[in-house]
């Protein structure tokens, strides 16, 4: 089992946040990863687009399956990871840093307050 | 969720284990795109345990099979395998099956979704025969891949001294396995689902692990394989799956199955008129290949369009490891010409689908 990092919060669809200067860094943790396996395809939203909380803001696709991306936060979308579009490597090789999604300029009503802490999110992952 | 009896070698090797026609089976161990590659270029080891393997038991197995399938089983000879069909009245698909003519009897092996169904179906209809299921008391397990033959050889004894490499392709044979230190006596075929070279390998599940655990030990250029890739190789080589481009409500004539279907068989068989009748107007949809412009796959039940028009539908798709392109198959409306170019709605947005002969993939026909 992969460590969760402690320095964000998680949905309990597998998406973290994280807050750096201000904006709401988004991606998917190393358990959905490893799960997820090969990756063929991602869908990210435009720069400029509302994303709401615990809503679908993209879809990531698998050799063998599509899987909805949720927003762990609501706010508009100031930056997506391009390179992300041509390799999803990155998203299994290094899920919280190089793997990262999107960057959110959070709404006041952002819903962050609902995200699982590290730990809780962890024990999700061992309950599963 | 069954298991098959190799579910602990698949959890020491590493299996990701998914539900497959009602199994916990392995999807991929090392990686789906590694394993296809492996079974293209060198070598892998499949689990099909999963799979449905019955007797046909009676004073004539062939003649009382020969109503229950398309082919024409009586023409079969010994030591032949044959593709055919199980059909209902109206021609729709219950499973595609092989049938193994052994010198001295007559077995089945069906989809692993479709066995209990199938079983109860053979039972029914059956005239003078019986099936016996030995589905729990046989296993199979798979060898494929261009390496398959020159790795296996040395540890398969047929009967009269006869080589492996000598079996013929969709042929079967007596064979004692000596590949963990004892004599197995079983059954080797060269057939397969990956459209490499390959055999499968029939032998008493209490020698399954050992026997599993011995192919991956042949070399270092094997390695076990998932349902994931066996998915990926038979969409390349264009061959149907069971709950995607056949189904009951499906007819095997617009699967371009024909081939398998002997619409003039004499003792007649369950679905021949009604699989003459759609012989003899065209089926109403016919399968076809396309490779999908850009990167992202189409899947199972996407819609296929032509001038903004629903005409067809995806029943498989899969980005395909050894064209490097997404390729997927599935039934048009017969009216649309083959070489349209058709688009197909992926989640809400478009992509061209280009028309590809099936099938995507042909390997070097040196055994065939």
């Amino acid at each position: 089992m992969s460590d969760v990092p402690q320095d964000r919060k998680y949905l309990p669809s597998h998406e973290w946040a994280q807050i750096v200067d201000g904006l709401v860094v988004v991606g998917i943790s190393g358990f959905a990863a490893l799960e997820l396996g090969e990756l063929v395809y991602i869908e990210l939203p435009e720069e400029g687009s509302a994303v709401k909380f615990d809503e679908p803001f993209g879809e990531i696709e698998s050799v063998k399956a599509v899987s909805e991306l949720n927003s762990p936060v609501a706010g508009t979308v100031v930056a997506v990871n391009q390179a992300l579009i041509d390799s999803q490597e990155a998203i299994t090789s290094s899920p919280y840093e190089a793997g990262w999604m999107m960057k959110v300029k959070p709404a006041e009503q952002s819903g962050m307050e609902n995200l699982l802490e590290a730990d809780s999110y962890q024990s999700q992952l061992s309950e599963s | 969720m069954r298991k098959t009896v190799l579910n602990s070698a698949h959890q020491r090797h590493g299996a990701r284990l998914v539900e497959f026609g009602g199994f916990e089976m392995p999807v991929w161990y090392s990686g789906l795109t590694a394993e296809h590659h492996a079974v293209r270029q060198r070598a892998g080891v499949f689990d099909l345990c999963h799979m449905g393997r019955f007797e046909i038991v009676g004073e004539d197995p062939a003649q009382s099979l020969d109503r229950l399938v398309t082919r024409d089983v009586s023409t079969m000879k010994k030591g032949q395998v044959c593709y055919s069909l199980v059909c209902r009245d109206d021609g729709g698909v219950l499973d595609d099956i092989l049938i193994y003519r052994l010198p001295d009897r007559w077995w089945l092996v069906v989809n692993a979704g479709n066995r209990d169904k199938l079983l109860g179906w053979l039972s029914d209809k059956l005239v003078a025969a019986e099936v016996v299921d030995h589905s729990e008391d046989v296993a199979m397990v798979a060898l494929q891949g261009p390496l398959a033959a020159s790795l296996l050889s040395p540890h398969i004894d047929r009967p009269r001294g006869r080589a492996l490499e000598d079996l013929g392709y969709y042929r079967i044979s007596r064979a004692v396995v000596n590949i963990t230190g004892e004599s197995i006596d079983g059954w080797v075929s060269r057939t397969g689902y990956t459209g490499e070279d390959g055999f499968e390998i029939y032998l008493p599940c209490s020698d399954a692990e050992a026997v599993f655990d011995a192919l991956l030990d042949l070399s270092d250029e094997v390695i076990a394989c998932g349902l994931g890739c066996r998915d990926t190789l038979r969409l390349e080589a264009g061959m149907p799956l069971y709950g995607h481009e056949l189904s009951e409500q499906l007819d095997p004539i617009g699967a371009g199955l024909g081939f398998a279907i002997a619409l003039d068989k004499q003792c007649g068989f369950i679905g021949q008129e009604a699989l003459r009748h759609i012989s003899s107007t065209g089926p109403s949809q016919q399968l076809r290949g396309f490779v999908v412009d850009g990167r992202r796959p189409a899947r199972q039940g996407a819609a296929i369009l032509h001038d903004g028009h629903i005409v067809g539908e995806v029943t498989s798709g899969s980005p395909s490891p050894t064209l490097g392109v997404p390729i997927a198959c599935g039934y048009v409306d017969a009216t649309i010409s083959e070489d349209s170019e058709l688009e197909v709605d992926l989640r809400g947005k478009s992509a061209l689908l280009r028309p590809h002969p099936l099938p995507f993939y042909r390997r070097d026909a040196q055994n065939a």
